[in-house]
């Protein structure tokens, strides 16, 4: 077995066992901290992948950003009435069957279908990354600087108190 | 025992997102079901690093960013709706905001 190997199965236990977190745990605040924990664990999967760049844009713009985000708003909604979110599910039994049958479906799907072995990329392709944005995807880039300001003035126009 | 394939890292994904479909089926809370899109959009990222790396394809890892991107906004967005519905109604149930039923 290959080192590669063993740090996939430990990683993908983890991942799997943080998003299990995400969506059993009665408490919510505990569950941001299960997602922290599987938006890691999907770093280490971009890291496995040759992905360098993206392991680094992951931790900081969502295990970073997204998370911390999350926690103030759970505070907030908190704080304002008073008493823990403590929550429940419902349709528990209906929502396994649903999922299992989408899972089955992709896994039926995956193994049926005849995917590439792995070409020799090289290994760090950031400075490839970095030319594409600015090259043939530069157009793009810009749209998404527009529908970030958007966002945030959504944001803001949405969270602002009437005075 | 080889590295681990492509089929694995897509069947891991797979697994995720359909952890994160349960939690949006069932959580009642609307924070929780935020959750539950973001495991789902973290499990769609995998699989496009993966293509791009079994591809040598650059393209899914630009799409990946820009996912990530559209997804920070996305929480900004959806969470300010969130504390917006909250002023208004004290709860962020998704059972109770029925206010657009017919």
């Amino acid at each position: 077995m290959t080192l590669e190997t063993v740090v996939f199965g430990l990683v993908a236990l983890a991942l799997l066992g943080g998003s299990l977190g995400v969506v059993l745990t009665p408490n919510l605040f505990h569950a941001v901290l299960y997602l922290a924990g599987a938006l890691v664990a999907t770093a280490v999967v971009f890291l496995l992948l040759d992905a360098a760049f993206l392991f680094a844009v992951q931790l900081l713009l969502y295990a970073g950003g997204v998370v911390t985000v999350l926690v103030f708003a759970i505070m907030l909604t908190e704080r304002l009435i008073g008493e823990h979110i403590t929550q429940t599910n419902r349709h528990i039994v209906n929502g396994a069957v649903m999922s299992a049958a989408v899972f089955v479906g992709i896994a039926g799907f995956i193994v049926r279908s005849s995917l590439p072995a792995a070409e020799s990329a090289p290994a760090d392709r950031t400075v490839e990354l970095a030319r594409a944005l600015v090259g043939p995807f530069a157009p793009t880039l810009e749209l998404l600087g527009v529908l970030l300001v958007a966002a945030l003035l959504g944001a803001v126009y949405f969270a602002r108190t009437e005075d | 025992m080889a590295a681990p394939g492509l089929a694995a890292y897509l069947i891991l994904a797979a697994l995720v997102f359909t952890i994160g479909l349960f939690g949006v089926l069932t959580r009642r809370n609307a924070i929780g079901i935020l959750l539950g899109i973001e495991l789902m959009l973290n499990a769609v990222n995998i699989n496009l690093v993966a293509f791009a790396r079994f591809e040598a394809d650059l393209a899914g890892l630009i799409f990946t960013l820009f996912v990530i991107a559209i997804t920070v906004a996305e929480v900004g967005v959806g969470l300010a709706i969130v504390i917006a519905i909250f002023r208004v109604r004290r709860t962020v149930d998704a059972d109770h905001l029925n206010l657009l039923r017919g």
